[in-house]
Parts: structure tokens; sequence; C-alpha cells
């Protein structure tokens, strides 16, 4: 069926939106406030309607905020019901709501999650996820090779990239004129007091230890211990503002943060909205990538695992997730989705952000699962770096 | 037998509410607070071992954010008495037929959401907020100083916020002072500030402390103000306690808690004994 792709005026619209991350700036941060209205999509809810929870604004919308025109495409052409809600907001959150009904065995409300990859680790390893069956997902084979093996799922049997987030440093081209593309540059004489960094372990820490030349995939304890003192005292020293998810983007409007560590998405929409006011740039010494994870929790029907395997295949036609990246901006997952971009918006399809180049993949890497153990006392070491 | 009885089935309903959403998760974090992960376990899992050794280590681990708790509480707790005492007496012996009027206007801001307000003092002491730039301008701050993700920030936040609390209770106990008692005390040549010292002050001591205390709970065990007015230097002990529930280390959650309520009837008893009103209770 024919697909009516976005106009560029539609498109800037819903640029100005802010992100699926930013929308929990402030008043989300906080962990009670998060849980926004479910928004129930595709003509009613109807019983065998498969229901799917993925995060705030990171699916294409159309200007009334109400209708998502991939899914109702979807819907049309096979035929099954989707209650899409908008409620998965913070990995922790969600993970402690649904926990105790995973572990007995109980439905918990969902078919389809959309955790990160640390996370999506943890649902495979206490294996509260259903294993695909492939012949439903004929387009698995179109994820990105960087992404096709990771080691928490190295076949790809129980997850799939929803959209890839690379992080990197952002900073306010008016302040900061000469850009920031190594941790010297960044904690500048002139920055102190302005930096604000991920509170996601995994991004921030990498940072710092790809600018030591340590590889992610092997690193050690010692080695992850030390750059977590590099921050500790950076904090106590003064030069850190604040250690914060989503909110940074806030922090960067405001004035409050003139340079950060950030997420490539946020930090597009923040440029083209601000006329290049910002900018972003994987660090010379290299960034992290990671994803968040379409999964099926084991407590899902036989039918309603079937029914969310034709969605994720349906998401994997390059075309589809082409429309998808035009609207949240996050690193594209799907193989081809580039040649599709070339037809909605050549310039699009020319970003780093959606479609970084062999070059800049090069330059990111995931960082490698930790046991548990590790989960407990390195989260913890840094958020006591972070100043709880 | 029958007249025994009638009371105490009144107090049925509230005593099995009282059981079923207090006594019964006080014992189950109680008994969490001691627990201990399972060896080999995941994330999250964890056996009781009846290890009290975890209370010394949470405190030893936080002692810095129980002691800014403490101070940032107090101070926020005095400065809200500065504002609400005036407001409070103004209301009571000065507002004439407003004073209904301006006690809705007191507690209007409960209207908004909490998280709402306290954005809203991120976005007014922020960089380009109305605050900050003018006093750039007239040169009273440096072009580094800021405002937000102090320890200042986080103080008029929580003052702001628990307002209310106090001037409520302080204006209950001011209106209820007979204006006669003051003309008795100018009539006998006290003058104004000898009046307020030795009876007004005095007959509203209940409302003093009624206030300070809905004031000084609440912001001791506060973390939104710190979480979003504050910076990695300003963290209290509630943000301490968010963050290990999420890990989730739900025993070193549990003991600071813990001792945090402790902490807190600790400095209440005190404070009661001392101040000597036992209309408060």
């Amino acid at each position: 069926m024919a697909r009516k792709p976005l106009s560029p005026e539609a498109r800037s619209i819903i640029n100005s939106k802010v992100s699926r991350r930013a929308v929990l700036a402030g008043a989300g941060a906080v962990a009670g406030a998060s849980a926004l209205a479910a928004c129930g999509s595709g003509g009613g809810s109807s019983e065998n309607a498969i229901r799917w929870g993925n995060w705030p604004l990171y699916l294409d919308v159309d200007d009334s905020g109400k209708n998502y025109p991939t899914l109702q495409a979807f819907i049309k052409e096979s035929g099954i019901d989707v209650n899409y809600f908008e409620d998965y907001s913070d990995n922790d959150e969600f993970f402690g709501k649904v926990q105790a009904q995973l572990k007995l065995k109980e439905d918990i409300g969902y078919d389809l999650v959309c955790p990160t990859d640390w996370m999506a680790a943890r649902w495979i390893r206490l294996g509260y996820t259903h294993k695909f069956d492939k012949a439903n997902i004929p387009n698995a084979g179109n994820i990105l090779d960087t992404l096709a093996s990771p080691s928490f799922d190295p076949t790809r049997e129980h997850s799939m990239t929803w959209q890839g987030i690379m992080s990197g440093f952002g900073w306010n081209t008016e302040k900061v004129p000469g850009g920031v593309r190594t941790l010297d540059e960044l904690f500048a004489p002139q920055n102190k007091g302005k930096i604000v960094v991920l509170s996601e372990m995994r991004d921030t820490i990498g940072v710092i230890l790809r600018s030591r030349g340590v590889d992610l995939q092997t690193v050690t304890e010692n080695q992850y211990m030390s750059a977590v003192e590099f921050l500790e005292q950076k904090v106590s020293d003064g030069w850190i503002r604040g250690v914060k998810g989503n909110e940074y983007a806030e922090d960067l409007k405001s004035g409050d943060a003139i340079a950060v560590i950030g997420w490539s998405g946020d930090m597009f929409i923040l440029k083209n909205d601000y006329d290049g006011k910002f900018d972003f740039a994987i660090p010379e010494s290299g960034g992290t990538i990671s994803g968040d994870n379409l999964m099926i929790p084991y407590t899902a029907t036989v039918e309603a695992k079937a029914s969310a395997e034709k969605l994720i295949n349906w998401y994997y036609d390059p075309a589809i997730a082409a429309e998808v990246a035009a609207y949240v901006n996050y690193v594209t997952p799907v193989k081809g989705a580039q040649a599709e971009m070339e037809k909605i918006d050549p310039d699009l399809a020319a970003s780093e952000f959606i479609f970084p180049t062999e070059k800049t993949m090069a330059n990111l890497s995931v960082f490698r699962s930790l046991t548990p153990a590790e989960e407990s006392t390195w989260t913890e070491a840094f958020q006591k770096a972070s100043g709880i | 037998m029958k007249k025994i009885s009638t009371p105490y089935l009144l107090l049925l309903p509230g005593f099995a509410f009282l059981f079923t959403f207090f006594v019964f998760p006080i014992l189950s974090l109680a008994q969490v607070s001691t627990a201990t992960p399972i060896s080999g376990g995941d994330v999250g899992e964890f056996e009781q071992t009846l290890r009290f050794r975890n209370y010394l280590e949470a405190f030893l681990e936080s002692r810095e954010h129980f002691g800014r708790s403490l101070v940032y509480a107090l101070l926020a707790t005095f400065i809200a008495l500065m504002i609400s005492y005036p407001l409070a007496y103004a209301l009571a012996f000065k507002s004439g037929k407003y004073k209904n009027v301006l006690l809705v206007l007191v507690v209007a801001p409960f209207f908004t959401s909490f998280l709402l307000r306290t954005v809203a003092w991120k976005q007014i002491l922020g960089e380009e907020g109305f605050v900050v730039p003018p006093l750039r301008t007239l040169g009273l701050i440096s072009e580094s100083t800021t405002l937000t993700s102090t320890a200042g920030a986080v103080i008029i936040g929580m003052a702001y916020n628990f307002l209310p609390f106090m001037t409520l209770p302080l204006y209950a106990s001011i209106d209820r002072i007979d204006p006669r008692t003051l003309e008795a005390s100018g009539d006998l040549y006290a003058n104004g500030f000898t009046t307020f010292r030795k009876v007004t002050l005095p007959l509203s001591m209940p409302g003093v402390v009624a206030g300070t205390l809905l004031t000084f709970i609440p912001a001791a065990g506060d973390y939104v103000n710190a979480e979003l007015l504050g910076g990695p230097n300003n963290t209290m002990i509630g943000n301490v306690i968010q963050s290990r529930f999420l890990i989730p280390d739900y025993p070193t959650t549990s003991a600071l808690s813990f001792m945090l309520m402790a902490a807190i009837l600790i400095i209440v008893i005190v404070y009661i004994r001392k101040a000597g009103t036992d209309e408060v209770v």
C-alpha cells in the first residue's frame, strides 16, 4: 500500500517537539512522575490485540499526536491489532514494576517491550524473554552488522534493536566556539561548572575509558574504577554541574550547561531547533553505542508472540525503518533504510546522526555485559562519584 | 460490657488500616534491612542473614548526606518560619474582610503539582531566567557563578515548597490569641516589642512547634528539590535512598530509611520536650 512520506513542514513540526528522552526532563526525572499516559492506538482494543510498551516519542506520529502512521499501516496490512503504550520511561523503574509478575510467570500487561542493552541482557539472563521464531521475521537479516551479535544475545534470538544511541560530546557553539572533541576540551577551564555528564554509567565512563585507550569489550574492574575516580575528582572540584539523564538537554537550552556528554538523537533535535546553536561530535578517542531492544516477555501467549514477531518484521523493512528514523533521529539499525530515506529526505539520508558512516561506526564501541555482581558494585561506585 | 467495647469497635477500622499500611510495611522494611545478596544470585535477589552491619555500613557511606539533609532542612525551616510568622500574624490580625481570600492564596500553590513548582524555580534561577542576567549586568555575580546547582537553591526550594505547612498552623494559633491580651499588655506599659515577646510569641508557640515540625520532617527526607535544583555536591539522604532503591539495593535502602526515621524521631522528641508544648500532638 502507498504510504505518504512526511512533508518537510510536518517533519519540522515534529522535530521541534522534544525528544523522547528530553520529555522526561525536569519533572519526569523524578521516579514517581514518569508514568506517562498510555496512548492507545490502532482503532480500539480488541481482545487479541498485542500490547507494546515503548519509550515516549519513539515512534513516528502525525501532527495530532494521536496517530502513528507506520503502526496503523501495519494494523491495516496484517489485521493484527496493536495497543501502543508510551510508558516505558525508565529501565530500572519498568523492571521494578514487572519483575514480580515475571517471576511468577503472570501476564505483565505487555507483549512487546523495549529495554536498553544492559537491561535487555538482564531479561535474557533471567530467562524472561521468548525465543523468536525467525520464520516470522524474515527481515531480521537486515540488522546492521555492528548490532548483529551483541554479547548478551549473540545470535539475536531474543532481541532486535529498535534504535541505536550514540553517545559523545555536545556543546553550545556560541559559548564553546572551538567545539569539543577530546576529554581535555570538555574539561577546558572555561567550561568549569557548566559541564553535565550522563547518569547512564556505561556512556559517561565509557567515553572516559575510550579516552584512555581502554577497550570497552574487555574493560577490567581496575580500569573502570580508575575512570570513576577521575569523575569523582571532577565532581568534587566543581567542574560538573550535574550527572543527569535526559535533562541535560534542558540544561543546554537554559544555558546552565555549555558542554556535555550526551546522546545523538537529543543533540540532533537541539541542533535543528536552534539553528546550529548546539552541535555534537563523537570523541576523537571514540564514543559508545548502545541500543534499545524489542523483546517479547515470556509471559506473552503463543498468538501474541507470533503477532509481535510480525510487528518486529514490519519495522525491519527498510522503507518503514526510514520513516521511523525521519521522526526519531536515532541511529537506524536497518540496512537499506538509508537508500529509502533518499526518497523521503536526502538531507536526512546524509545525516551522520541517523546513518553513521563506516568510519564513525568504527569509532563507536559497545560496553561489555557485566555480571550481576559487577553490575551492583560498578553502579554503586558510579553513583557515589555522582554524589549519591 | 457493651459500653466498654463500643469505642474499641469504633477504632477497629483505624487499627486495620494502620496495621495494613503502617505496621506491616514497617516490619517488612525491618526484615529487608538485615538481608544480604544471595551469593551467585541475580540482581535484586536477597536472603535474610540478620546482618546488622548493614546499618553501620550504610551510615558510614552516607553520613555526609545525613548531615547535609539535617542542615538543609533546618535552614529551610528557619527561612520558612521567618517568612511565615509575619504572614500568619498579618492574616490573623490585619487582614479584615480579606482573610478568607488571603488564606486561599496561601494554599493556592498546592493546586499545582509540587514537581512543576520546583521546575519553575529551576527556570527562575537558571542562567537565562529572571534573576541571573540582571545580577550579571550589575556585576553582582561573576560570569562563572550560577544560582542553580547550589545548596542555596535547594534550601530556598524547600522553604518555598513547605511554606504553607508552616503558615497554616501558625495562623491557627495566632488567630486564637484574644486581642484583649495584647491591649492589656499595652495598658501595663509594655511596648510593641515587649508585648510580642511576652504575650504573642508564647501564646503562638504551639503553632511554631507544629509548623516547624511539619516543615522540618518532610524537608529532611525530601529528594525532589535536591534533584532538580541541586548539583552533585548537594545531594541529600533522600536522593541516596532513591538511587539505591533503583540499583536495586533494598537492604541498604531499608537501613537508611530506618536510620532517617530514627534520627527524625529523636530530634522531634527532644524538640517537643524542650519546647514544652503538649498541645501539639
